[in-house]
């Protein structure tokens, strides 16, 4: 037990000796990579001198948040889809961030009304057709996934990856369940093989003749069309057209990366000044890069390859909330129409 | 894990009038066993409140996949893991082959590398764009994946190949150490009444293992069923991917929990069925350490035979993903240097060793208590339910140890608050204490099977003798049962110690601030499929892993004095 004993007492120290030195600093936990966030959060900490700390996690962070109450050493979110952005306004797990900048900076459908959430950056869920077998303006929206003329033409990971649900969300939202139902259940339909791998293995399917359709995020397509390490996927990335879906009515279905600020932030302030500082214009470039998606911010500077090959697009503009709130609806739907099995 | 399993010998129950003593030992086994279910009752707990009934959902759609699935998984990957673990644990014991004394550890080392690891390389290696695919491509002319049938590697089938090849050394392990106990009697006895080999192997040793066998599988039954890593990455449908749906996607805590509760059941009926199958073909054995093993001589056709399956076990489960890994891992030597990679490993190894010895701790004190007082079946409950946490997937587990740490942390902070008007914040959450607590309540199924059974092994003259002679409770544990059973409390530390190096679940969700371990390291790029970029992460897990795997053979062999 002396081990116990010890660890206790190093534990004890160490917290206590935490809460002494009142520097200030910005505790975060992260949904993602914190490789993709490093070089923002140390340009950051070299223009402000506060310090970040991070603990990144795919999953839990919201329960530790939840369990640690009042005492929660975090003081903000980030997310890497609005998934988790909602279920944290639900359990009421986060306080409204209000400020002119991010205001001035974030389009209102990329932020909750109320402050709860911001959107840092965006990307679209878009439709990579084959080059070779489908041609040009064959398809032009996600309704049209559904028509029989795809048979055994479609790929997509599985129903119930987070992304796809979002997708659901808003076809739900836009549409109601029932016609949803029906249109998941064409898509279903129409699948070359069963929902597997994630969304670049869809595009590799259409370069090794698999299927001809596949749902993927854009940002795959500059990692693929990048990607020094493993060549083979340029190949993936060229043998697709990208197809934003539903130019001519709402628009491209969007999801953003996010940020909240946590109900009992210790330290609220610089907490926000952190959030102002990634909405601003050299943040938004260097966070949007980082994984070629596109800035939320207006008249941020877009990478040249995402400039020259998606540039211009319409994006869906309902509010991501609305959406979000679609998500157990979309996954019970995943369910019932069998989508995955 | 242990060294054998059951108390062989029909050991008489010790007496009450030996406690006395120190009674203390009744309330600190009971004390023990609740802090270390703490976990698993906040799982049961959070089952109470679940934002809506989620079954009638499930039932009406996916439950009959995720049953199926489930099932399929565990009887595939069980049956596999019996099957290499008890017949090449068979082989390098009792038969005379070559390369035998060297399969003898190198059939453990599968065990270093961490499931997701390995399912990643093989997935990269025979997928469509893999080097294996690429060849026979060239070999054949084909042009795509519409010209030929390869089998798919993101399959059920792939699934439970790779747990098969990481698990099995497991039932290997336990195997062997069973069949270098048994008596060479019994085997001349029944070649005598006109037994082949092959029979005497069915008819006598494999039944006499069978109570170390069904531990084994207990063990991989276990790690099958809170696998989420590979299942998801293989896309197969289990009760594992529904917890996460329900948790992630539905939003529903309180249904993830009840889902976990119920798998947490069905491993407790599985294994209690087991005991009481055995039970009823009760069979006694006498031990015999002493005679040196007569080994089989085989016909050299045959040998060679027992070589060939011995070593593809090896070649797939360790050697070709070790080459791999190494090789990727040259490409990126320089990370060795940079990225705070010693921090990492010296986190990895601290809280592997600090681990591997509080659960030991604690395995000990369990295992002594229950000894101490066999007449109480409601301690002999608790410690057995303490296993329970190896049941959980590892995110699940790590809701488990948040919710217990932060009431503590709470209760203190608002005691403290209202008493001295001092706030002591977040005592344990969110510090390298919770990451060792979490540890030892998932592995203690692991060194507590191993303590268990060599204690159990101990005649109970031994306690008698040493209490008659005035030694107490506690010195005769010190003096005398911990040094005749030092080989299964340093196989219980060993096999603790890689498996929390490779820990990776659990460890994300409770760690500190800026706290890395090579496994989370490892995960932060694998998550964005960029594997090769943190090769190096990987290959030392995997390197640290094989040092204690090797120790771990050799305690074994020395069990038994040998040709």
């Amino acid at each position: 037990m002396t081990i116990r004993k010890a660890l206790l007492s190093a534990a004890i120290l160490s917290s206590t000796l935490g809460s002494a030195a009142q520097a200030e600093e910005v505790n975060v936990y992260s949904f993602r990579q914190e490789f993709l966030l490093k070089p923002l959060l140390e340009a950051f900490t070299a223009e402000t001198g506060i310090k970040v700390n991070v603990v990144f996690a795919s999953k839990g962070l919201l329960e530790r948040i939840e369990h640690e109450g009042r005492n929660t050493p975090a003081d903000l979110l980030l997310t890497a889809d609005i998934g988790p952005l909602h279920d944290a306004v639900e359990r009421d797990l986060v306080a409204p961030i209000s400020s002119e900048v991010i205001d001035r900076n974030v389009p209102a459908h990329f932020r909750a009304e109320d402050g709860k959430w911001i959107g840092l950056t965006s990307r679209a869920r878009i439709i990579y057709a084959s080059t070779e077998r489908v041609k040009e303006g064959e398809i032009t929206s996600y309704e049209e996934l559904a028509d029989p003329k795809w048979k055994g033409r479609i790929c997509t990971r599985s129903g119930k990856h987070t992304y796809n649900l979002s997708l659901i969300g808003s076809m739900i939202a836009h549409h109601g369940e029932a016609e949803a139902e029906k249109w998941l259940e064409g898509v279903k339909a129409n699948l070359a093989r069963k929902p597997q791998g994630n969304d670049r293995a869809q595009v590799k399917a259409i370069k090794e003749g698999v299927c001809d359709l596949a749902l993927g995020n854009s940002y795959y397509y500059g990692k693929m069309a990048t990607n020094e390490k493993e060549p083979e996927q340029k190949e993936w990335a060229a043998s697709a057209n990208l197809v934003f879906p539903n130019q001519d009515s709402r628009g491209t279905h969007m999801n953003i990366s996010g940020a909240a600020l946590t109900k009992y932030a210790p330290h609220p302030e610089a907490a926000v000044k952190l959030v102002e500082f990634l909405t601003e214009k050299k943040a938004q470039q260097l966070y949007a890069e980082a994984n070629f998606e596109f800035p939320v911010r207006p008249n941020t500077p877009w990478s040249d390859l995402l400039e020259e090959k998606m540039s211009g697009f319409k994006g869906d503009e309902i509010n991501l909330g609305k959406v979000a709130a679609q998500r157990a609806n979309a996954a019970k739907l995943v369910d019932k129409v069998g989508f995955d099995n | 894990m242990n060294t054998a399993v059951e108390p062989v010998l029909s050991a008489p129950r010790i007496r009450p009038q030996l406690r006395g003593l120190m009674p203390g030992w009744y309330g600190i086994g009971w004390g023990t066993a609740i802090l270390v279910m703490l976990p698993v009752l906040a799982i049961l707990w959070l089952a109470l409140f679940p934002t809506e009934n989620i079954w009638p959902h499930l039932a009406s759609t996916v439950l009959p996949v995720y049953i199926k699935s489930t099932l399929i998984l565990m009887a595939g990957t069980g049956a596999l893991s019996v099957a290499i673990g008890v017949g090449t644990a068979w082989l390098v014991t009792l038969c005379h082959f070559p390369g035998r004394r060297v399969f003898e550890w190198a059939l453990l080392l599968p065990f270093a590398i961490p499931a997701y690891v390995i399912a990643y390389l093989y997935t990269d290696l025979l997928e469509y764009a893999g080097p294996i695919q690429g060849l026979l491509r060239e070999l054949f002319g084909w042009e795509s994946a519409r010209d030929y049938w390869f089998p798919e590697i993101r399959s059920m089938g792939g699934a439970i190949l790779m747990l098969t090849l990481v698990l099995y050394p497991y039932v290997y392990l336990l195997a062997r150490a069973s069949f270098l106990e048994q008596s060479m009697s019994i085997r001349d006895a029944s070649r005598m009444l006109g037994c082949t080999p092959w029979q005497s192997f069915i008819r006598v040793s494999l039944p006499i293992a069978r109570p170390a066998i069904a531990v084994g599988l207990s063990l991989v039954s276990m790690e099958t069923i809170n696998d989420f890593g590979t299942v998801d990455y293989f896309a197969v449908k289990s009760m594992t991917a529904g917890i996460y749906d329900a948790w992630l996607n539905m939003g529903n805590v309180g249904a993830a929990a009840q889902i976990a509760s119920l798998m947490m059941i069905f491993v407790v009926l599985l294994i209690t069925l087991e005991r009481v199958a055995r039970a009823r073909s009760r069979q006694y054995t006498s031990a015999d350490r002493y005679r040196t093993i007569e080994r089989y001589r085989l016909t050299p056709g045959r040998a060679w035979m027992c070589t060939l399956a011995c070593t593809l076990p090896v070649l797939f489960g360790f050697l070709i993903p070790f080459v791999r890994l190494a090789d990727m891992s040259l490409a990126h030597l320089d990370q060795f240097a940079e990225n705070n990679f010693l921090d990492y490993a010296r986190n990895s190894f601290t809280l592997s060793v600090s681990s591997a010895l509080l659960a030991l701790t604690i395995a000990i004190v369990l295992a002594y208590s229950k000894r101490l007082y066999a007449n109480r079946p409601s301690l002999q409950i608790a410690a057995r339910m303490s296993n329970l946490g190896y049941a959980l997937p590892g995110a699940v587990l790590a809701i488990g140890v948040i919710v217990p740490l932060a009431a503590f942390d709470n209760g203190v902070d608002a005691f403290m608050r209202s008493h001295f008007g001092i706030s002591t914040g977040l005592l344990l959450s969110g510090t390298p204490f919770a990451l060792v607590f979490a540890y030892c309540v998932r592995f203690l199924a692991v060194s507590g099977g191993s303590v268990d059974s060599s204690l159990g092994k101990v005649t109970p003259n031994m306690d008698m003798a040493a209490r008659s002679l005035g030694a107490n409770s506690l010195r005769t544990l010190r003096e005398v049962h911990l040094p005749l059973i030092k080989g299964g409390l340093l196989t219980a530390v060993l096999v603790v110690f890689v498996d929390c190096m490779k820990e990776l679940p659990a460890t994300l969700i409770l760690r500190p601030f800026n706290y890395d371990t090579l496994a989370t390291f490892v995960y932060q790029y694998a998550s964005d499929e960029r594997i090769e970029q943190c090769s190096p992460a990987a290959l030392l897990i995997v390197l640290v892993g094989i040092i204690p795997v090797i120790l771990l053979s050799r305690t074994i062999t020395a069990t038994r004095a040998s040709s």
